[in-house]
């Protein structure tokens, strides 16, 4: 189960790996039924405009003030959890927060993990580390148990197993679990719960992840539909709870509007079957639950992101999936095409600080910017205004100091020359007619290859005259006609 | 330097020269759109849970352990978890001889770690009671404690729940005021809004994901 071998054997970086998905039908069709489906989902459950936007504006105002008092407020929620009995641990890079979970986990001696839905997780790929230390970690979520199953990742970062279908699904299981194929969805299902219901009884620690974090009460907020996240929060004596550090909200109030912006904006749903709510480890004289709960906050790269203001906005993120419900780019290439943890829009803003620019050099212009991420933001992160920062931040010099972790990335001397010619050339009148009259005159000599531009269409070649001396001409037997009337 | 400190250190850098935002939470916009008449709460409740495959009846505070007989024979359950401690647990256990009812009535009286193996398989059903219910979304509130545990509304595969009417809410946000939750929350507070669900499987839903594959509520009608 250690092995993680992709979809697709996808190398090279995101333009590669797009063409192969875009050869692939099946993925297409997946992908193109589920985000139809989840986009009218939203649009149904959010019928009056006002109530949304009055919702949004609120839900955005909220996370700007928990970020306008983030480094406060992690204290807080360390101070509120600690007196709850929670041990709160702090983490700056993935490294050190898989440290932390495998310290906690060999101090039980625990060989076995069974793990909520988590995408820090994700990011930590928590389930390598562990199975390198012997230990064994077992998604129970049913679209990252399907995943983990196959050796992939999530493609969705709600549905984690999106881009399969049924049979595929079928057929899995028949060989990796040897139960009969089938095409019914409750049948395999059912195989999944009896699997994992055994791992829950039998787990030495959960894992989960935390939606909202509520500074005011020490409380850790998890929404889910399936009772797996109880289940990993509950049944075994360990729960280890992990999360990015932009997830804390000030008041226990704040998340009626975000819990509401999250499940609509999600799944459509009014609000999803368990809301569970955590806020420390079985009591003395209580019967069950964790004896000792554990929260990790990790950064990895979230503070660089908080150090620019307009970039901060990222951090707004509540994780519905909605932005790439939405996308065009998404749903045509579908999740592993990002090649990183988190995939469409918000994996385009968030990445780079995470990764640095250097790993995902294409991320901020694998956007048409037609702006649909961010209409339907609930926490409006103005994400295609995001996109074009990056874009700026991925092509400044050195001398230019990027903000963004391995900014800079796809700078290149020539191109600024290039582009700063063009400036010139544009801005001067005389040298702007000067290259018209070039261009249009020696037509026949523009280069036959310009890029990628021509791996899908002709070259441009310059027509015989420019539009200026069309019209100059065009003006000029106007004003013949117009003076031979009189 | 530890992560905690640098962590902070490069936050507090970030916010250097700025002010915090101003709560202006505007409590209106979510309770305004979500209020209900007193007797269309009900109702409310009953479309949107029913519409996810709860089982919803209407009862009386005197004869609501027939129904739950009732429950169990339609499926032919062979036990029932229940919490002897509570009122609604006494009131189920003093009715039960009477009842006829062939299930046998189970206490969930010692820690997890002492009965996980049967708990976790052979217990068919569970009754708990609930600190109420939000018509807007149609949930059930559960305060676990000592006398009805985590575990007892989530391992076994029907879960009952008892409702008094006049607790429901119209609005989350109207019951956490009304129960003064930022004050002081249970170890694990919980919303329930059906039986466990999963639609991870090209979207299609199924029921029985992890938890419970039934929930019936019971609505006391004058309680």
């Amino acid at each position: 189960m250690s092995q993680r071998i992709p979809v697709t054997e996808l190398t090279g970086g995101f333009r590669d790996r797009a063409e192969v998905a875009l050869a692939d039908g099946q993925l297409r069709t997946n992908f193109r039924t589920a985000m139809d489906s989840l986009m009218k989902k939203r649009a149904d459950a959010f019928p009056d405009e006002d109530e949304r936007e009055g919702l949004r504006e609120l839900g955005n105002r909220i996370k700007a003030r928990a970020l306008s008092r983030l480094p406060d407020l992690l204290e807080q929620l360390e101070t509120k959890l600690t007196e709850n009995g929670v041990k709160v641990h702090w983490a700056e890079t993935t490294e050190q927060a898989n440290e932390i979970v495998h310290g906690i986990i060999r101090a039980r001696q625990g060989s076995q993990v069974v793990k909520g839905k988590s995408m820090v997780s994700e990011e930590m790929e928590m389930n390598d580390y562990l199975a390198e230390r012997g230990v064994e970690c077992l998604e129970s979520d049913m679209g990252e148990y399907i995943v983990q199953l196959d050796g992939e990742k999530p493609s969705h970062i709600i549905m984690p197993a999106i881009h399969k279908n049924r049979r595929q699904v079928s057929k899995l299981f028949h060989d990796k679990l040897g139960v009969e194929e089938t095409d019914d969805v409750n049948e395999l299902i059912q195989v999944g719960r009896r699997t994992l219901r055994r791992k829950f009884m039998e787990a030495d620690v959960g894992v989960s992840g935390v939606n909202f974090a509520i500074a005011e009460t020490g409380t850790l907020l998890l929404v889910e539909n399936e009772g797996n996240g109880r289940m990993s929060t509950t049944a075994p004596p360990v729960h280890v709870a992990v999360t990015g550090i932009e997830k804390v909200v000030e008041n226990l109030r704040d998340v009626v509007p975000l819990l509401s912006l999250l499940t609509r904006s999600a799944l459509g749903q009014p609000i999803t079957t368990y809301v569970n709510m955590i806020s420390g480890p079985r009591k003395a004289d209580e019967l069950d639950g964790p004896e000792e709960v554990h929260l990790v906050l990790l950064d990895n790269g979230r503070s660089g992101a908080f150090a620019d203001a307009q970039m901060r906005q990222t951090l707004n993120c509540i994780r519905c999936g909605a932005c790439m419900n939405h996308c065009p780019v998404y749903t045509r290439v579908g999740g592993h095409t990002y090649g990183e943890v988190y995939p469409g829009p918000i994996g385009k803003i968030v990445t780079p600080h995470m990764v640095g620019l250097h790993q995902v050099p294409d991320h901020p212009s694998a956007s048409s910017l037609c702006g649909a991420c961010g209409d339907v933001c609930p926490v409006k992160i103005p994400i295609p205004e995001l996109l074009q920062r990056l874009r700026q931040e991925n092509v400044k010099s050195p001398a230019e100091g990027p903000k963004v972790k391995d900014g800079g990335a796809k700078y290149s001397r020539k191109e600024r020359l290039i582009w700063r010619f063009w400036q010139t050339l544009n801005s001067s009148p005389v040298l702007y007619r000067l290259f018209l009259w070039g261009a249009t005159r020696f037509r026949k000599l523009t280069p036959k290859h310009v890029g990628p531009w021509t791996e899908n269409h002709t070259a441009p070649v310059p027509a015989k005259r420019s539009l200026h001396d069309l019209a100059r001409e065009h003006l000029a037997r106007e004003h013949l006609a117009r003076n031979g009337g009189q | 330097m530890s992560a905690r400190s640098n962590i902070l250190n490069k936050l507090r850098t970030g916010l250097a020269g700025s002010i915090p935002r101003p709560d202006d939470f505007d409590e209106r916009l979510v309770t305004e759109p979500w209020q209900y008449a007193p007797e269309d709460r009900i109702t409310r409740l009953r479309n949107l849970m029913e519409a996810v495959h709860t089982e919803i009846h209407q009862v009386h505070s005197d004869n609501w352990p027939d129904k739950v007989a009732a429950i169990l024979a339609e499926r032919n359950l062979s036990n029932l978890l229940h919490a002897p401690a509570t009122a609604h647990g006494q009131k189920l256990a003093e009715y039960w001889p009477k009842s006829g009812s062939s299930a046998q009535l189970l206490a969930y009286d010692r820690p997890v770690e002492e009965w996980k193996e049967e708990l976790f398989w052979q217990v068919d059903a569970s009754l708990t009671g609930t600190v109420g219910a939000i018509a807007a979304t149609g949930s059930l509130v559960l305060w676990p404690d000592r006398h009805e545990p985590r575990l007892m509304s989530l391992l076994p595969p029907l879960h009952i729940a008892l409702l008094k009417a006049s607790e429901i809410e119209d609005n989350l946000y109207a019951m956490m005021q009304r129960q003064n939750w930022s004050a002081g929350l249970p170890t694990n507070l919980l919303l329930v809004s059906g039986p466990s669900k999963t639609a991870d499987i090209e979207q299609v839903l199924a029921y029985g994901a992890h938890g419970p594959k039934e929930l019936v509520v019971l609505i006391l009608e004058d309680a």
